[in-house]
């Protein structure tokens, strides 16, 4: 049913209109969307026209400060709103042409969601609550504490299965959150601003978790927050909404290095370049003259972590893709150039970007 | 803001000096209508209601209804047929537990229609042993609670046994153990059909606030009407009075259940049904379980109350014994009351928070432990009852059941105690009593009944006008005003004088307590506790020590009506000045304001809306508990609406006299939660 390129979720001309008078102008206008009579109207508009796909084992954040539709297009997504317009597939399926019973069936089986105020449920143990999208399948409760146990070894609560949320930290009731979402085995993982209630420290601690759990689950990502560092730092893809419009889709490297508006830009200007840029945005080609340093970097490596090793290397150092394969080189010039002087000086492999 | 004050006390002077105006102008000779409304149309209200509910019995929706045992065809209307089912459905259960605690052969009876029971002794089912129900109580609050919970249910079972009143208090418990399940299963549907239908629920509210301040008394009358008397109508009346806490709490608790746990359970994939049960009301079972506890509450409250129409049990001989004035009797059957509804609400709380063990992974007798410990109790105890009355049948069996003969009694204590403290304290007390009667009582009495109606009527609308503008001002006009038009004005008048004084005293006393205790923690939590205690006694039992001490009077109908009502005036006290912010007690402090400066200008202001909601229901409490001070004597509304219970037309009578006394507490209620509104808005906490 699914070819190999069909995206997982496909947003064709999203509308989300809030209002009273929503109906009313919508009617008028015979469905189609006029943004500007609906605002004269004094509706809302959450999530105004927007299209993308997002492929299979991709995370694509949305960011967006608050009010900006971030969570209103998330929640479109996964059909706890009903989007005013528009079409949204999930591999192929039409979710919004779905009756109650597919809804349910693809949310018991495709989908799952984790909230930024953690929404465990209060009369449920750990346990209880990760087993609790089993047992609205209906598992058996054997099966399904069994289940719910592998899930807690999984975000590492073992020894608290039977602790109340409220007997848990801020972190340890997400990785409830985390744990519950996955115990269905989703292929498609929401997550709406899931560390924005935690401390600093814990919100470090669960974005490595949280890529950690990617790197071995490798599910296809929707997630929503309105910190545009957490974005740079886990997206494969950012959506930056203001709005209800999605003002840029790309990669982190790409936003940084080439913000589609002045909005952008703010937020971009106090990126470290270093942070985000990979070995292969910035390598150049190897002429083959040149002698190589024994030091080699792979390709994803990013720049603020190979730096020190090879400014501290006289000769240029080789950038080798997975199989070590040699792809390009690095000289301490360019290193110099990333790290203290202009963007618009550089030459970036802007083709290879995209594919990061 | 200021300005606006300072405004609406100049108004407020002008209204009160048009209202004086008014008093002395008005003549009540040649007043009028202006003095009082004279015989209207509304006077013929009663008898209509009267009229029409009879039709409703009598003639509507007649139908032909066959009977088997005469083989007769007879006319009946649907409302007979529908009330006799109904009627029998209850009574059955309540017989059926009744018969299983203390024995009897009418379930029996039921099932095979016999008439000659006679004939048939063997059907008669023999009563548990007290012995043991009491060792299942200590096992169940174990199974439940843990070990605290365990004594408290097993000795307050033991007490009821060896205090000789097993029979009544078991009366009382099948009746309740039918009524709290009933009035909880109720209120859950309609809560949850009002949740999900937002016109059913603007339709609910208004009959709710209306029902829930009707007085306990004026739900026996239409009771009695259509179901006639005995422990099914009580259970009915029970039924009616305690379901609407109960809906409302179920409907307050669903719409605070945060919408992203809505979220997270529609995104486990619940269906309507799985998120209604598995996620919705176990989130809102706080809110649920106060519902819970307050329809335990209200049945055991209504336990004594309903003994009027015939309810057997506790409360029957608590009216018996208040009546004879046999106060060591009542005073041991209120403690019995009392303990039946404390256990009842802390194993009610226990189950609905038990928790599973998964992982336990229990050998056969241990997994059902509880349930064959029950068993071996059991047939333990069934054999020393039986062992007992066949070697010793002379002596009474003191391990099946403990008559009230047979049992202990302090009552000799009791009333020898009360003897000697009237003996000690008559003079000061009956010099009190003729203080407060000749010098503040009857005087303030005689200002509210010398009050021209249009007077009154006045003063109420302009402080309505003044609270919450022309909406409010017409809202309780309408209210006050029907009250006027209806015959029974007067009687109105004396129980606003009632109200009044009581609210004022506990308001006073409640008030300066509860900021009192509110300066330290531990009193906070000790003041707290106290009123969750008081609480949880019903109503009634406050007449008992009032009685003892202050003899049959209006005053001991108040003293018992303010300690009622100051539980409610402190707890919202503490509540409101400990809500305060801490921040901003802080920054009082940092400001340099000392303890009573920060008090006043800090504390005080913020629980001010609060402080308010507190009065609001001691004005409610005070309300009810005049209505039910009828029962020792008073003239107001509430002994009109006792009189008309035992009138054989008293229905539409009794129904209007609670709907004046609801319109009376609806009228506060609304002026009051506008006032507060308005102020929390003024201090952005709305």
């Amino acid at each position: 049913m699914s070819t190999p390129t069909q995206p997982v979720i496909k947003c064709e001309s999203v509308y989300k209109v809030f209002g009273e008078h929503a109906d009313k102008v919508l009617r008028k206008a015979d469905g189609a969307i006029d943004t500007a009579s609906l605002i004269e109207a004094g509706c809302v508009i959450g999530v105004n026209n927007a299209s993308f796909e997002v492929h299979k084992g991709e995370m694509l954040v949305i960011m967006g400060l608050s009010g900006s539709g971030k969570s209103t297009l998330l929640r479109c997504i996964s059909r706890l709103i009903e989007s005013t317009a528009g079409n949204i597939f999930i591999d192929g399926e039409d979710l919004l042409n779905m009756d109650d019973k597919a809804l349910i069936n693809i949310r018991r089986n495709k989908m799952g969601m984790v909230f930024q105020s953690f929404a465990l449920l209060p009369h449920k143990t750990v346990l209880e609550n990760i087993a609790l999208p089993l047992q609205v399948k209906g598992i058996s409760t054997k099966d399904s504490m069994e289940r719910a146990m592998a899930m807690i070894k999984l975000v590492e609560l073992t020894g608290n299965e039977n602790a109340f949320p409220r007997q848990l930290s801020g972190g340890q009731q997400q990785r409830v959150g985390i744990a519950r979402s996955l115990a269905v085995e989703p292929e498609l993982w929401f997550l709406d601003e899931p560390f924005s209630a935690l401390d600093p420290l814990i919100r470090k601690e669960m974005q490595d978790e949280f890529l950690r759990l990617q790197s071995v689950l490798h599910k296809t990502i929707l997630f929503v927050t309105h910190d545009f560092d957490e974005a740079i730092r886990l997206a494969d893809r950012i959506a930056i909404m203001k709005d209800g419009i999605i003002e840029q889709i790309d990669t982190p490297a790409n936003i940084v290095l080439n913000p589609a508006t002045e909005y952008i830009a703010k937020f971009t200007r106090g990126v470290r370049r270093e942070r985000v840029l990979t070995c292969k945005t910035i390598m150049q080609e190897d002429d083959g003259h040149t002698p190589l340093s024994d030091l080699t970097v792979s390709q994803d490596d990013v720049i603020e972590t190979i730096a020190e090793g090879v400014l501290s290397e006289q000769n240029p150092v080789a950038v080798v893709d997975d199989q070590g394969k040699k792809v390009g080189i690095l000289t301490n010039q360019i290193m110099v150039k990333i790290l203290f002087g202009d963007t618009s000086e550089l030459s970036i492999n802007t083709n290879t970007v995209g594919q990061a | 803001m200021q300005n606006v004050k300072h405004h609406k006390g100049i108004q407020f002077l002008a209204l009160l000096a048009i209202f004086f105006v008014l008093v002395v102008a008005i003549d009540p000779e040649s007043g009028g209508n202006l003095w009082r409304f004279q015989e209207n149309i509304f006077w013929l209200l009663p008898d209509a209601l009267n009229n029409g509910l009879k039709y409703l019995i009598n003639d509507f929706w007649v139908v032909d209804i066959y009977d088997a045992e005469l083989d007769l065809t007879e006319e009946s209307t649907m409302m007979k047929e529908f009330t006799r089912g109904l009627s029998g459905v209850v009574l059955f259960f309540i017989t059926l537990i009744r018969e299983l605690l203390l024995g009897g052969v009418k379930t029996i009876v039921i099932f095979t229609s016999w008439d000659f029971v006679s004939d048939n002794e063997w059907a008669y089912i023999p009563a548990l042993p007290w012995t043991a129900v009491a060792a299942g109580a200590f096992l169940l609050g174990h199974y439940l609670g843990g070990v605290k919970l365990s004594v408290l249910a097993g000795l307050s079972m033991v007490y009821i046994a060896l205090f000789g009143q097993w029979e009544p208090a078991m009366q009382t418990l099948s009746f309740v153990l039918v009524a709290v399940p009933l009035s909880v299963l109720i209120g859950l549907v309609i809560g949850i059909l009002a949740y999900k239908n937002k016109t059913f629920e603007l339709i609910l509210t208004p009959l709710l606030n209306v029902a829930q301040s009707m007085p306990h008394f004026s739900y026996l009358i239409p009771v009695v009407v259509f179901f006639g008397i005995g422990d099914h109508a009580g259970a009915i009346s029970t039924v009616i009075f305690a379901t609407p806490p109960m809906i409302r709490l179920t409907i307050l608790g669903l719409k605070k259940v945060a919408p992203e746990v809505l979220e997270a359970g529609k995104m486990s994939g619940c269906n309507p049904r799985q998120l209604m049960f598995n996620v919705l009301i176990p989130t809102a079972r706080h809110d649920i379980l106060i519902g819970v506890n307050q329809v335990i509450m209200q049945c055991l409250a209504m336990a004594v109350i309903a003994s009027f129409i015939g309810t057997k049990g506790l409360g029957y001989d608590l009216l018996v014994a208040l009546n004879r004035l046999n106060i060591g009797e009542a005073l041991e059957l209120g403690v019995s009351i009392v303990l039946i509804a404390v256990v009842l609400d802390k194993l009610s709380l226990a189950w609905a928070n038990k928790q599973t063990d998964y992982f336990a992974d229990l050998p056969f007798y241990l997994h059902y432990k509880y349930r064959l410990a029950f068993m071996a109790i059991l047939i333990i105890t069934s054999i020393i009852a039986y062992a007992v009355a066949t070697f010793l049948p002379n002596v009474h069996n003191y391990f099946y059941i403990i008559d009230e003969a047979q049992g202990f009694t302090t009552q000799t204590f009791w009333d020898a105690f009360v003897d000697w403290l009237i003996t000690a304290t008559y003079q000061s007390v009956q010099s009190f009593n003729l203080f407060m009667i000749t010098s503040v009582l009857v005087p303030m009495k005689e200002t509210y009944l010398a009050m021209p109606v249009v007077a009154t009527l006045f003063l109420v609308t302009g402080v309505g006008y003044l609270i919450g503008g022309i909406r409010s001002a017409i809202i309780v006009t309408a209210f006050i005003g029907f009250i006027a038009l209806t015959p029974w004005w007067d009687r109105a008048l004396i129980t606003a004088y009632m109200v009044t004084f009581a609210t004022l005293i506990s308001v006073i006393i409640g008030c300066s307590m509860g900021a009192l205790c509110s300066q330290n923690a531990r009193a906070t939590k000790i003041i707290l506790l106290v009123c969750d205690t008081f609480q949880t006694f019903p109503s009634f039992i406050y007449l008992i020590p009032v009685i003892m001490l202050f003899g049959v009077s209006d005053l001991s109908v108040l003293i018992a009506v303010i300690v009622y009502a100051t539980i409610p005036a402190t707890r919202y006290t503490v509540e409101g000045l400990r809500n305060v912010p801490p921040s901003l007690q802080e920054a009082a402090s940092m400001s340099g304001l000392n303890r009573m400066q920060r008090l006043r200008h800090v504390e005080l202001p913020l629980a001010f809306p609060h402080i308010l909601l507190g009065i609001n229901q001691t004005i409610i409490f005070a309300l009810f508990m005049v209505i039910i001070g009828a029962f020792i004597g008073t003239d107001d509304l509430g002994q009109l609406i006792m009189q008309s219970l035992s009138r054989s037309n008293g229905m539409g009578q009794g129904i209007l006299l609670g709907l004046c006394v609801a319109f009376i507490g609806l009228a506060v209620d609304h002026l009051i939660h506008t006032w507060s509104n308005t102020q929390k808005k003024a201090l952005g906490i709305a």
